[in-house]
Parts: C-alpha cells; structure tokens; sequence
C-alpha cells in the first residue's frame, strides 16, 4: 500500500472554459455521421412523394420502377399497410384530442405536398433515385385546406373523414386553478378608466434546418436488429419502434451516432426510421436512406405557426391588472410526436417574469394540409415570450412610458423568491434588476436613446430603434408528476452510470443525447470535480441503447439540469461505495475517512487512498470487506421536482432604413441567468447560436406555401439562413442566481438566445418606425413588409401588413364584446 | 464509366465512375473522405467545401471526371505531420464549433480565405464565408477562429497562445460593431486568452 | 441530388466542341463552369444525355487587352475577372459586380460566359455588360464567327442569340478607363440571387456628370439599360438632389417580376433608389 500524490485538477473544473473533447474528430473530419456508416449488403431507398397537399391516391404504376436497374424492391402503402403501424403522438394534450391516424407510407389519401406514397429499394442511392422516377401514381386532387384561420372555420377538411379540423382545445384559466382572478373582470375594469392593449400577431411557420440531413440505416443481421439514425431521441425511439411495430424492445437497438444539429427538428419519429424498419425486416436486408436537402425541408417536421390574439389590461400607472391570450395553432397534417403540446408549453410562459393577477389562455391546435409542425427550439416559450414581450412594449408606448420602466413595474423583485406565478409555476430563483441593469450598462441604452432622439430630429432617412425582450423560460423537461398532469406519454427523469475503470479512468453513461451541445465535456468536468479525477480521464459515453439502456434523450435545455444532476448522483454513489473497501484497506473506521480531491485520507494521518487505487482493489476483489460487492460502478435516476427557471435581458439596436426598408442590426447586448455555469464556452457558444435564430425569425426565415399547398420555400435557395456576413458579433454575459433545485445550481441555457431575441429585434424595428404610426411588422420583417408599413403609414391608411392583424379586435370579437363562455379561440 | 485519376489528399487514385457522380460522393462513397459532408442540394451550405488545385470549390458542384488530372485537398488532409492546421487548432480553441457538420466546410474556406488576404477585418471574414451556412454557432465564434487562425498563421506559430485578449490580440481587427462588440467579454471571465492544446492539458493533435 | 446518367465528353479545342454540339444537338448540355448547371441536374429538372464540358477548352480562357478593348475568353472565372487588373482598371463596373456574385467557391468556378448564356434575369453579370456596350463573339458550325451588341444578346428568360450549336467564346468590352463604377445589389441574405440590383458606370468632369451607363438586374426576363436615366444625368452635377431627379424613373418600362422576395411595385421602388446609390457611389459623391 502506497501514498499515491493527488492527481486532481487544482481549480475545480466547474467554471472553467475547457475547450472540447468532442472537437477533435469534428475537425479533422473523422465523425461518425449516420451516412457515413456502410454495411455490406446495404440497399438504399429513395422515396416517391406526393407533388399535391391533399388527394386520393387512385392508382399506382411500379412496373417501370421495378424492372429498373438493380431495383430490390418497389413498395406502397398498399404493400405494408398492414405492418407499418402509424406514427406515434405522444402528447395528446386532452383526452377528446382528434388525432388522424398517421401511416408511415400513404395508403388511401395524402394529406400534404411531399408525404411518401411508394418507395424504392436498389442496391444504389442512384439507381433507387432513378426507379424512383418511374414510377407513376395517379392522383384524385381533393380540396386543401392550408390557412391556418380558414382551417379553423372547418369550411374545407384536411382529413375529411374526422369531420373537423379542430384537433383539441386546451384551456388553462387562473381563476378556476385558482391562481390568480378572473381575466374577464380584469378587462372590464381596464375598459372602463384603464388601459387596454389587444394585438393580433402571427408567428410564421419555420423550419428547424439542422445541418445535417436526416438519415437512417437498419440493419437486422444477428439478433438485434441495428438502427443508426440521426435522432435527438434513441431511447424514446426504440421504445416507440417496438410499441407500434409489435417488435420485442429487446431486440431493438437505436444509437445516434454523431448528429449533426437537432433544435427540436430531430425530436420526431419520423415515417423514413419505420420505413426503413419494417422493409429491414421484410427484405432481410441492412436498408440506408439519407434525405436531400429540399426532402428535409419538405417533409421533416416544421415549427412554430400561430396566430396569437392577446388582450392586455392594465392601469394607467402601467401595472398589469390580466392578460388573456388566444392561440390557433397550427398541426398540419399530422399530430406530430410532441406537436399539440408545443402551444400548451407556451400556456406557462406568457405571464413570464410578470406579477399578473390574472390570466387566461386557450388554445386551438388545428389540422390543415400542410406539413406536420412539432418542436422547434423553445417550443412554445418563444411564441409565449414574442406575444407578452411585444405587448408590454406596446403598453409602454400607449402610457409613453420606457419600456424597461413598464417592465420593472410589474416584474417580480429579487427578494421576492420563490415565487409562485398566476399561471401556477413556482420560480426558484432570479434577480431581473441585475440582469437588466448590467445590459444596460453594456449597451449604453442613455446614448442610443439619445442618437434615436437625434435622427428622429433631424428626419434621418434612416432610423434607429432600440428593442427590449426580457424572458423567463421553464425548462429542464421535466418533472415526471407534472409531465403526467399534462397528459405527456413519459416521464422527464434521466439516468446516468458512473463505472470506475480498473486502470483508473472513468466511464460516464449517460442518457441524453447530444448533438452538439458538449456534454462529453461538460459531464467530464462534472466527474472529474466529484471524484477528483483528472479530466482527460473521464469518457463519456451515449447514444445507444445497448450502452445506454436507460434514458429520455436531449431536449427542452434538460440535459443538465436533469441528466448532469444523474451524473452527480451516479458518482456521489461511487464514493459511497468505494468508502467501505477505502476503511477495510486502510484499516480505519469509515467514521474516520474523509474523501476530498480524489482521496480518501484517514483523518489525522497521512494515509489514503486515490479512488483509482480503489478502483482497482475492488476490481481484483482480493480484499473486500465482508459482504461488499466487486467493483464501484454506480447508477441514478434523477427526477426534477420542478423545472429550471433560466432569464435573460436583451437589449438591440437596429437600423431600418426608411427608403428601402432594408433593417440592419448595429448592437446587439444580453444577459442571462442561467444559473451556475459547468462550461463559460459552451454557454457562450449556446447563447450566440441561440440568439442567430431567433434573429433570424424576426428578420428571415419563414416557410410559405403557394396556392396549391406547394412548399415554396423548398431549398435553401428560398428558405433564408443567414450567413456570417448578415449577422454582428455579440456582447453577452451572465449574472448568476443558482438553481435550488439541483445540486450543481445549474438552469438550461440551450433555448435562451433563441426565446428572448425574436420580440427583442421585432420591438427595435417597431420602435423605430413607431412615430409613423406604425405599431407592428409582420415576421420575418422582410425590407419589403417594413417599407411597405412605411408607404401605407405615410398614406394614412391602414398598415398592409397588418392585413390579419387588426389594432383593435372587430367588435363582435369576444374581447370587445361579451366574453366567449368557452374563452376559446376562433 | 469513365476512368478518372485524381490527386486527394496527396494520395493518387484512379476509379472508373459515372460521369453525373458529383466530386463530394467520389470523395465519400469511393474514397471513404466522409470527412466531406453534403448539407444541400442547391450549393447554399458549403459543407463540402473541399480545395481543387489549392483553391476553395463546393464538391456537389465539380463532377468528378472534372477533377481528372487536378489535385483535392479535404479537410483530411489539412493537418500535416500528425499538428492541426493552425485553423483547425483555433476552431478548437475558440470554441468555433458545436455540432461540426459544417466545420470541415467551414475550416477549408477559411482556409481559402487567408490565401487572398493573411489579415482580414471582421466584415471580410463574414463575407469570405458568406457560401457556408452554419445552424449551431452563430458565426461569432468562428469569426473570432478565423482571426486567431490569421494572427498565428502571419506569426508563423501553431496556435495564438497567450494573446491577453483574442480579439484585440496582436494584430486581431475589432470587431465591426465597433465600441460594443470590443467592449464585450470576448472568453469567458477568468480563463482569459484561448490557451494553448498543451496548457488546457487536451493536447488534440490530428 | 443524385444527376439522372449522363454521357460526358470534354472536346480539348472549340472546333472539337462545336463538332461534338453538332453531333448530340438537343440532347446535350454545355458545361462551362457548372455552378448553375450542376444544381439543376442534381434536382432533375433537366436530364441531358451527354454533357459537353468546355473545362478543358484553353483557347476560351483568359483576359486580353486589345487596345480600346479588354476581350474576355467565355469560359475566364469570376475569380480571374476579379484577380485582373486590367478589369479593375478599364471596366471597373465588371469587377464590382463580379465581386458580388454566390460566394467565393463558386465565384472559383462558375464563368463569365457561362453565366451570360445562362441569362438568368437575377444574375449580376449581364446588366454590367449591357451597361458597358460590350459586344458578344459567337462561334457557330464550320468556323464561323459573329459578333452581337450586347443590348441584342439578351432574348428572354433564360434566351440569348446563342444558337443551339453555337458557342459563346467572348465578351468583347470596349474600356471604360478612368470611369466610376458602383453595382448596388439588394438582397436579404448576403448569398441570394438579386432581388434587384443596379449596375452604374459615371465618367465625371469636373463635380458633374459627363457621361453615364446604367444597367439594372432582376428588373425584367433579361437585363435591362436605363438609357433615359443615362440621359437625364449627363450634365447632372453629382449632388443627391440633382441625381435623385434623373433616377427617380429608373424603373420605367421595366417588368419586373413578384415573388418572396418582393413584389413588383416594390421592385420598381426599389430599382429608383438603387439606382441614385449606384450612380452617387460610381461618380464618388
């Protein structure tokens, strides 16, 4: 027995900016991407998809297709119509929810532009491609429905056979939770001597674009039968392939291997994994297919779509007496995995950082013939974030009031935490006053507010405007009871493994499954702090359910918050299991060990051991005490009783000129408590790739549909992303108040940029055009939208891009009328 | 088929293929450089950017038999001698990359580049890598990668070791959004400068 | 994203390639540099059964100045337009316009000629052309050779005088030394095709405008000259006011198309504006 010298780091790992593990293989271009993978044998699909958004599949020609060249396989719905299952929804958000059943393959009728009717199998992606355009379907054309309004009035049907296009109806109402008053009253009172504020906004259909195509290769050679796809969800992939498609779990494996982007857009089981599934099984045969581009934007699932109807009441002082909010959304063809529960994550978030007395929300979720809409990243919060963040602005112009003073109004204090919000949430912590002032202080708001001033003086063609967007966000997905409440088909738990290697390096398992965000990093640094062993010593391992049996995969900033606090515990158990063989081989009483840095030392002495050194008499097992186990491998389940409470301010400054409309982001500043921070480059990285996409649905990307219900934005040619060269550098910091509801301290940062930016960019370009009387531009605020709200202000008409969202509601709408008894959204 | 033969990475091969297959799947399917990725079909992403006779081309956008004779460069062959390019080494450092499908893109056209110009500005890197798309970074950091990269590689050093601030490192332009963006903390408080593969104790090599 | 089969020939002289045109007529494709090319074969939306690439064709390639004009071989990069000193200095308007073209890969790449034969309306090299009267030098079968003005190259959509076994082999640019060149691009995000843009070249004596050119891309199915604002400026000194005066109806008698990226009425709008911009930035007010 020797004293080894401690190993361990001497500044703890936690805080520090370590660059990543995982960028090595990343940047020499040794990644194992799921179209990488070859299997011998493999055969290639290549999908026949459906050019119109809604018809009757008459007839279908693969004679052609099946004769071609080295063609395996031509199949149709038809074909498998009796072994594909439909694709599962796993939220359904009340128990009347009308779901449309969800064929992987069209069997009878398609529902929107681009879903799957025949599919080819070949022993090339060429030759697949090739057949694929000989096959020949004959379509009776049925009326499509694509609007999201139109959809709601139930005048033409998406999926005729339901009746309706209402899917579900989800009311949530402070008064009857008992949260808070009744909103009715609240308007009533603002009406009569207050303050009303009602907009109507839109927040335009996106699209998740991850970088890298989607693909999927099964292979059923041996006794598992092998899925390597480029998911966000392994776990809850394989536990729905087996559940729909009859498949014993244990004879499922799913592994993500390295995947390119997610944002939500990989939250899906999608119609290509059961494809390829059920033909792997048919055929015998390790089957590949890997979308295109245009396929992906066509046919993976979108985001976002609502029209937010919001009534705001207020005093004259600029304190919100209730807030009422009325939601259609839109599903698209399908209830999509989590797709209904999107708008209901929202249902949390519009009070937002707010002391509300009351509140009201509804929600519409609603089928059209369009593609299937489901997470995109946020999920909800943006949108609730986007309607309460431009009404408070819209408050403060109507009280002419700044818009920080309005928000202080009514924000909750610091002191005030915990704090349990009208919409029922219990906030942990937070401190809004300190995230603001210092975002202040780094935007220099005084000397923007004064040049806005100057160049609205001196008529300046172009003009600055300076946005504000506070956020909170629940995150940390979640709270198993809370989850079930809510009617969501799992629990929001995380696993983790901790296994103590006998040379001493560690292996951590762990159930989320990341796509970018650095967890082999992150939860390295984790460990290496817990077990006080070196960094560079810790392997992280995820991805696959034969290696990670256990675990609910990554989304809604849960990673760490859940599954790091997995991680904690799964170690914290090794040392507890390691402590007894420490006492036995250092021949001293447990009562006298204290573990520290990696070493357990007996008190008062100079004796210890290294948990390595345990590490490795445990595997040798020679000399245990009695009734210990070999080996210190530990497990845990973390269950989050709450959800983590992240927040933010963020300032921007943006330069629209008047002439031509076009918009020009000068300054961009934000702050954000995201609670203590595991890795400040990782957190910074978050933030940056965060904040671009929510800037880029305010100024860019939206996905239109033509007419006839054809994608127009299909390529990257239409559907915008910005480059480097259209977006700025940022300025961000943190301020930090811990969570209390895990032991790190930790909130989710994965969301914040993206939440808080949208409203941010939108209230900078309004309030630079607001003496024109402009109050609001549609997104994405394209230069022709903004001129074009310039043109119709100067013409004293209506603003034409406000066709659809009228200042003030009609007056036989419920909120200028008598309330709607259903407070349902028309 | 047509028989093609093509210098990549400094190895000569020669295949006979179709003439409509596109350089990238050559690269990827015939060669095995799936460091070489597709993101698009319509030449927006860049993703395959890959070096054809030293300069930057998208590698859905060359037919293979259009690189008969020539010499490619992918992202597999940058680093030499078992050291990171000094581009790749500060995408590492400056955190420049999340999901990394787009950086063997990203990292071959800034590389492309600082051929033309070894010390741009911040607005000449943005345009410079204008033909590549990126969904997880934001760009910021890669902006600032590609300055570090610049800095060391006119030092003539592998990596911009203890520079005190990166962006307003020797020689490192500030950033266009001036005042605000050089206000900002560029690295996180308390780690200071991007440190060197060997003080973070990584020691990423190729 | 994967092209429909395709036979490939790259004759190594023009005679050989105006033979192997000859030989495969309507089936074949001429590949020069390929970047609008290769993203339509890969979508299918043509599928030729021999492609005719003109890469090794040397004789199409480079710049040379032949005294009051700069010849341009049909098959010279973007890169090569933009490395060239000769261009910078004579025709100024090229460069800056070439400068704005895709990206840098694929201004590596794609081609002059090939861009002008591809006469995509939203491309950036026809109206710099149009607006620099350069002529077009058109090979056709057994060695003959004609030359057009560039205001009768552009036919329509995706049409010029180049017939289907003819070969663009170069743009002849009559030098403009020592005029201000400026091409306005409009776009929303930096690697878009033009929503519109306005290609200005000003020869200024003296604070005022001696002489102007002005081209404007996406305003119409082919690139178009604004000679009536080339006209009113001349005389014009190079102030805002009088400027925006003469450019005011920039858009007259275009047709510019509605799409996501703008309507019409827009367009025209915009084309107005553009063009003050271009014309002060040209005339370096």
């Amino acid at each position: 027995m020797t004293v080894t010298e401690n190993q361990a780091p001497a500044q703890p790992e936690v805080g520090r900016a370590r660059r990543r593990k995982e960028d090595q293989r990343l940047i020499t271009g040794r990644t194992r991407w799921t179209d990488n993978l070859q299997v011998p044998g493999m055969l290639h699909l290549a999908m026949v998809r459906s050019p119109f958004a809604h018809a009757r599949i008459t007839a279908i020609d693969v004679e052609a297709a099946r004769k071609a060249r080295n063609v395996v396989a031509v199949i149709t719905g038809q074909d498998v119509k009796d072994e594909q299952g439909s694709l599962p929804n796993a939220w359904p958000i009340t128990p009347e929810q009308v779901t449309p059943a969800h064929p992987p393959v069209a069997v009878d009728e398609v529902h929107f532009a681009g879903e799957i009717v025949a599919v080819v199998v070949a022993r090339s992606a060429a030759e697949a491609r090739d057949a694929a355009e000989l096959v020949d379907v004959d379509y009776e054309e049925l009326p499509a429905v694509l609007d999201l309004k139109e959809a709601a009035q139930d005048t033409v049907l998406a999926h005729p056979d339901l009746g309706t296009n209402k899917s579900a109806l989800w009311v949530f109402d402070s008064k009857e939770a008992g949260t808070g008053g009744d909103v009715e009253d609240a308007i009533r009172q603002a009406r009569d001597g207050g303050v009303l504020i009602e907009r109507e906004f839109r927040q335009q259909r996106l699209i998740p674009a991850f970088m890298e195509p989607r693909s999927v290769l099964v292979d059923p050679t041996g006794e598992q039968i092998t899925m390597w796809t480029a998911t966000q969800i392994p776990h809850i992939l394989r536990f729905l392939l087996a559940a729909v498609l009859g498949v014993p779990e244990s004879k499922v494996r799913v592994i993500a291997p390295d995947v390119g982007g997610g944002f939500g857009g990989k939250l899906q089981t999608t119609p290509e994994e059961f494809i390829a599934m059920v033909l792997a099984r048919r055929l015998g045969k390790p089957i590949k297919y890997t979308e295109t581009r245009s396929e992906s934007l066509l046919s993976a699932h979108h985001g976002r779509d609502q029209w937010q109807k919001l009534t705001l009441a207020a005093t004259k002082d600029g304190t919100v007496t209730g807030f009422k909010v009325e939601l259609l959304a839109n599903l698209g063809a399908y209830v999509a995995l989590v797709g209904g529960g999107v708008p209901v994550l929202g249902a949390f978030m519009f009070n937002a950082i707010y002391k509300f007395p009351a509140y009201h929300f509804a929600c519409q979720t609603v089928l059209t013939n369009t593609t299937w809409t489901d997470a995109y990243r946020g999920a909800g919060r943006p949108e609730a974030t986007f309607g309460i963040e431009r009404m408070m602005d819209e408050l403060a112009a109507e009280l002419d009031m700044d818009p920080l003073e309005v928000r202080e109004k009514n924000w909750i204090k610091h002191e005030e935490f915990p704090f349990t919000t009208v919409a029922g949430m219990e906030y942990d912590s937070g401190n809004y006053e300190a995230a603001t002032a210092r975002a202040k202080e780094l935007f220099d708001y005084d000397a923007l507010r004064r040049e806005q001033a100057e160049r609205r003086e001196r008529q300046d063609p172009v003009q600055l405007g300076i946005g504000v967007s506070t956020f909170t966000e629940m995150c940390g997905l979640a709270p198993s009871r809370v989850l079930g409440s809510l009617d969501y088909g799992a629990g929001g738990w995380e696993h983790a493994s901790v296994r103590m290697l006998p040379t001493g390096k560690v292996e951590v398992v762990t159930g989320t499954s990341p796509h970018g965000q650095g967890h082999e990093t992150a939860w390295s640094q984790i460990v290496a702090d817990r077990l006080g062993v070196p960094f560079e010593d810790v392997e992280v391992l995820h991805g696959d359910t034969a290696i990670s049996h256990k675990g609910l995969d990554t989304y809604g900033s849960r990673s760490l918050v859940v599954g790091g606090e997995a991680v904690v515990r799964a170690a914290d158990k090794v040392i507890e299991k390691a402590k007894p063989v420490a006492a036995h081989l250092l021949e001293a009483s447990v009562d006298d060990l204290e573990f520290s840095a990696g070493r357990f030392g007996v008190k008062g002495t100079d004796k210890g051991l290294t948990i390595q050194e345990i590490a490795l008499a445990s595997f040798a097992a020679h000399n245990l005490p009695d009734g210990i186990e070999p080996g210190l491998d530990s497990d845990a389940t973390f269950d989050p009783v709450n959800f983590s409470f992240p927040h933010g301010t963020h300032l921007c400054a943006m330069e629209v000129d008047t002439e031509t409309g076009e918009t020009r982001m000068r300054t961009y500043v934000c702050v954000d408590d995201v609670g203590v921070i595991v890795n400040p480059l990782i957190v910074e990285g978050q933030v940056h790739g965060g904040l671009v996409q929510g800037i880029a649905q305010a100024l860019w990307e939206g996905a239109t549909y033509d007419d006839q219900g054809t994608l127009v934005t299909g390529s990257f040619v239409d559907y915008t992303l910005p480059t480097a060269a259209d977006t700025i550098s940022f300025v961000t910091e943190n301020t930090t108040s811990p969570a209390t509801t895990n032991s790190l301290g930790t909130k989710g940062v994965g969301e914040a940029g993206t939440i808080a930016s949208t409203p941010c960019v939108v209230n900078a370009i309004v309030d630079a055009l607001r003496p024109l009387g402009i109050h609001d531009v549609e997104m994405p605020c394209t230069p022709e939208r903004v001129w074009r709200a310039i043109q119709n202000a100067s013409a004293g008409s209506v603003d034409e891009t406000q066709r659809d969202t009228a200042p003030h509601f009609d007056p036989d709408q419920p909120n200028q009328d008598t309330p709607d008894p259903e407070g349902g959204a028309r | 088929m047509t028989r093609i033969t093509v210098t990549v990475d400094g190895v000569e091969y020669s295949d006979d293929i179709e003439p409509r297959t596109l350089l990238v799947y050559y690269l990827r399917q015939n060669l095995g450089k799936t460091g070489t990725v597709v993101g698009c079909d319509t030449s927006n992403c860049g993703a395959c950017t890959v070096h054809l006779d030293g300069r930057s081309v998208k590698s859905c956008n060359v037919l293979a038999v259009q690189a008969d004779g020539h010499e490619v460069t992918t992202i597999e062959g940058l680093a030499a001698d078992g050291q990171l390019h000094p581009m790749q080494q500060a995408f590492h450092e400056s955190h420049a990359l999340q999901c990394g499908y787009c950086t063997p893109g990203m990292i071959m056209q800034a590389c492309d580049l600082l051929k033309d110009n070894p010390d741009p500005s911040e607005q000449e890197i943005r345009e410079g890598l204008e033909g590549n798309l990126c969904r997880c970074t934001g760009y910021h950091n890669i902006v600032r990668a590609v300055q570090h990269a610049a800095a060391a590689m006119r030092q003539g050093t592998e990596a911009p070791a203890d520079s005190a601030v990166p962006a307003a490192g020797p020689g490192a332009p500030e950033p266009a959004t001036a005042g605000v963006g050089a206000a900002g903390p560029e690295m996180p408080p308390g780690e200071g400068a991007p440190v060197s593969a060997g003080s973070t104790g990584e020691g990423v090599t190729a | 994203m994967i092209p429909a089969s395709f036979d490939y020939v790259a004759p190594q002289s023009l005679t050989d390639a105006l033979a192997a045109l000859a030989e495969h007529g309507d089936d074949a494709k001429v590949l020069a540099g390929g970047q609008s090319l290769l993203p339509i074969l890969r979508m299918r939306l043509n599928a030729p059964s021999v492609v005719i690439d003109l890469g090794k064709v040397t004789e199409l390639q480079g710049i040379s100045d032949e005294g009051d004009h700069l010849v341009i071989g049909a098959m010279t990069t973007y890169a090569a337009v933009l490395a060239s000193e000769a261009v910078s200095t004579h025709a100024a308007l090229l460069s800056k316009a070439v400068a704005t073209v895709a990206d840098p890969q694929i201004r590596h790449r794609g081609t002059v000629g090939g861009a002008l034969v591809h006469a995509d309306p939203a491309g950036d090299v026809g109206a710099p052309v149009l607006a620099l009267d350069a002529e077009l030098v058109i090979a056709g079968q057994g060695g003959a050779t004609r030359t057009v003005p560039a205001a009768d190259f552009f036919e329509d959509l995706f049409t010029t005088a180049v017939g289907e076994d003819e070969l663009l082999t170069q743009i002849r640019i009559p030098k403009h030394t020592g005029w201000g060149a400026h091409y306005e691009k409009f776009v929303r995000v930096s690697h878009q095709w033009s929503i519109v843009a306005v290609a200005a070249t000003v020869r200024a004596e003296g604070g005022s405008i001696a002489e102007a050119r002005v081209g404007l891309t996406n305003m119409g199915s082919t690139p178009l000259r604004a000679t009536a604002v080339e006209q009113a400026l001349v005389g014009q000194s190079a102030t805002e006011e009088a400027v925006r005066q003469a450019c005011a109806r920039a858009a007259d008698g275009t047709n510019p198309p509605s799409d996501l990226n703008g309507d019409a009425d827009y367009r025209r709008h915009l084309a107005s504006v553009l063009t003050r911009r271009a014309v002060l930035a040209a005339a370096g007010a």
